[in-house]
């Protein structure tokens, strides 16, 4: 029996089970989007929520390169950073607009998009050339135009507003729905609208003819180009689409600081982004969501409890790429998959053991780490430091002595007393890992 | 002369800086007809498709796909004019299932292009002709089995399927029995004689059985060259292609 009958005999009977089989992850999402500020609802973690969904547009257009079309780009602000530039400029126009009371300037629930069409003009020049090669020579390219626009935004002060950046308000704007968006509050629903909008797009576009075929062209460019394709034209729509969402992510963000830098535009945030995707998951849609919400989460909260945050967040990204390269939506993926086809049957203690024992060593190096970090940089070392629960004296033997025990002793019953003993849990339990 | 022909080359050259690999090749492919090149290994067999297909450019000389140059053109755009090509090592998206690779090569064909405001499994057609693509080549079982996880027969019943798909007139088999069994051989020798009715096929072939069962004409390639043209039975007698490639294996 055909498939194409299956499925219609599937719709007729129980249309809406496969509807919301397909929805629940989304309008899970939406219900966490909504109602994640009256949990998070001081103005420091509205901020933080709304530079998540910001942060989590942003990934996914990346991810429509890195993932899905094999492009690795070092240097994806720049349609982000345009973005962000000429949404400030149209801002700043509709500001003017509205307190001259000359016209209505661009309402501001449309900034965003102001912002995509940006990114989406410079993703089309620039991704006229870069994308003629895949691998190494896209990349390299990436990485030129990059520097090539960060050095312009220091030199071209009226466009780029120079080392001070360019000011917006977003009270002073028009609004489709007559809303005012002083409170950050309202504007963090613009910017789960918006969110919501640009992931359902580029969910959708992942299954075209062009979505399927940047997956092909991934995968084998060669065949690709034997079933009619042209790679460089795949890799370009692709590319040029990227740049419009990571415009409109720019867009949102000039709607959330009021300000732009060049910040906005250079390898630091071309870098965070890859991050973001990379240790989210490149092979899962959701991936670069939970990778964005986890990078901005870091970089607001763990910046304020440890000088040493970028340390920890660098080493998150080495273990992610050298221990679980498919993310961490990969590594739940698997073991959510694992356990309901019985893979955890017997060895659950083994996997809790495991756990410990690998946290307790975490736990030694976080304290090493901070010590360090308190004995080099602090003005008086020997001032009393808090670890946790204690107050120490870096510059006595005994915390360290106490800390590398830790490290030690989590590590080595890890490596050595635990992981035999999940692997022999495992095999006694039918080689499923 | 010419409109019967399928595919002509002329005085067609390939060298490697100084290695000449294809030196003057000069064969029509009649329309609707299966011709097989034969010839011992390095005479240029792979090399000559890789020039056909637009894998590689020429060095001189011409081909002509129903009289249109297609000579140092991309592969995308010889495949668009009707042309398409199967490898002689898998050549598949290894991560994509049956059906996907499936629909992959008939998307252009049907013209979805570039196409990225509608989905590709809502387009009915698509599907049907895929799942009647699937059928045909036993694979129906397998419909979502990752390419790269099927049995090397499979996978290359996929290859021919991913190569007819995209609903070329033309098509070249590079060897699409190499490393088989008798009975698998059998099996795709069969089945490329039902899916490619209406086409016209040049295929490379090693397994002389396959080739005089499946040829309507044959064409001897040695070392560059095109010694002989010419129906099975007249190939099997010509002194020539005796004394340079059958004498050892025919007896």
């Amino acid at each position: 029996m055909s498939t194409v009958q299956q499925e219609t005999l599937a719709g007729s009977k129980s249309a809406g089970n496969i509807w919301v089989k397909r929805a629940w992850p989304w309008l899970a999402c939406l219900v966490i989007a909504l109602l994640a500020p009256t949990v998070l609802s001081s103005g420091h973690d509205i901020h933080m929520l709304s530079s998540m969904a910001i942060m989590m547009v942003f990934a996914l257009a990346y991810n429509m390169l890195l993932g899905n079309t094999g492009l690795l780009s070092f240097g994806h602000a720049v349609y982000f950073g345009f973005g962000a530039y000429i949404a400030m400029h149209a801002l700043r126009w509709s500001n003017n607009a509205v307190l001259d009371g000359t016209g209505y300037g661009v309402p501001i629930e449309l900034i965003p998009l102001v912002g995509g069409l940006a990114g989406l003009f410079f993703g089309i020049i620039f991704g006229s050339f870069s994308t003629k090669k895949a691998g190494v020579v896209f990349a390299m390219i990436s990485l030129g135009v990059v520097g090539l626009v960060e050095a312009s935004s220091l030199a071209f002060t009226g466009f780029f507003g120079g080392e001070a950046g360019l000011f917006g308000d977003r009270e002073d704007v028009n609004s489709l729905l007559g809303i005012e968006y002083g409170r950050s509050l309202t504007v963090y629903y613009l910017m789960v609208f918006w969110l919501f909008v640009c992931a359902l797009l580029m969910f959708l576009l992942r299954k075209t003819p062009l979505g399927w075929m940047a997956n092909a062209v991934r995968d084998n460019p060669e065949r690709a180009q034997f079933v009619g394709y042209n790679t460089t034209t795949v890799r370009f729509m692709q590319f040029s689409l990227s740049a419009f969402f990571a415009g409109v992510a720019g867009g949102m963000f000039v709607l959330v600081e009021e300000i732009v830098t060049d910040e906005a535009i250079g390898f630091l945030l071309s870098g965070e982004v890859l991050l973001a995707a990379y240790i989210g998951g490149i092979g899962f849609f959701f991936g670069p969501i939970v990778g964005a919400a986890l990078v901005v989460y870091l970089e607001s909260n763990l910046s304020s409890i440890s000088d040493a945050w970028l340390l920890y967040f660098g080493i998150l990204f080495i273990t992610v790429v050298m221990f679980a390269p498919m993310g961490i939506v990969g590594i739940i993926y698997q073991q959510w998959f694992n356990f309901r086809s019985g893979g955890w049957k017997g060895t659950i203690p083994a996997r809790l053991y495991c756990t410990v024992t690998a946290l307790i060593g975490l736990l030694g190096f976080i304290c090493i780490v901070e010590m360090a970090y308190h004995y080099l940089r602090s003005w008086n070392p020997s001032a009393p430091m808090t670890l946790f629960v204690t107050t120490v004296d870096t510059t006595t033997a005994l915390p360290w002595l106490v800390s590398v025990a830790i490290l030690l002793v989590g590590l080595g019953l890890m490596l050595f007393h635990a992981r035999p003993m999940l692997r022999r849990a495992v095999e006694a339990a039918g080689g499923n890992k | 002369m010419s409109q019967g022909n399928a595919l002509t080359l002329s005085g067609l050259k390939k060298n490697f800086g100084r290695a000449e690999i294809i030196r003057g090749v000069d064969l029509d492919v009649r329309d609707g007809e299966r011709h097989v090149i034969i010839g011992p290994n390095g005479a240029g067999k792979s090399t000559l498709f890789n020039l056909i297909s637009g894998r590689m450019e020429v060095s001189a000389g011409e081909i002509k796909l129903f009289g249109k140059p297609i000579h140092n053109t991309p592969p995308h755009k010889v495949n668009r004019m009707g042309l398409s090509r199967s490898f002689q090592v898998t050549n598949l998206f290894q991560n994509m299932t049956t059906m996907q690779n499936l629909r992959c090569a008939l998307l252009w064909g049907m013209g979805h292009k570039y196409a990225f405001w509608k989905l590709v499994n809502k387009q009915q057609e698509v599907t049907e002709r895929a799942e009647q693509l699937m059928e045909q080549l036993n694979l129906t079982h397998r419909r979502d089995v990752p390419a790269g996880l099927l049995t090397y027969a499979e996978q290359r019943a996929l290859e021919i399927g991913t190569t007819i798909g995209s609903g070329a007139r033309v098509l070249l088999l590079d060897e699409p029995t190499a490393g088989m069994s008798r009975s698998e051989s059998d099996e795709v020798v069969e089945l490329i004689r039902q899916v490619t009715k209406d086409c016209t096929l040049v295929m490379v072939e090693h397994d002389l059985g396959v080739v005089f069962n499946l040829a309507d004409r044959i064409s001897v390639l040695v070392y560059g060259e095109i010694i002989a043209t010419d129906a099975p039975e007249n190939i099997r007698s010509n002194k020539a292609v005796q004394e340079a490639y059958l004498g050892t294996e025919v007896h």
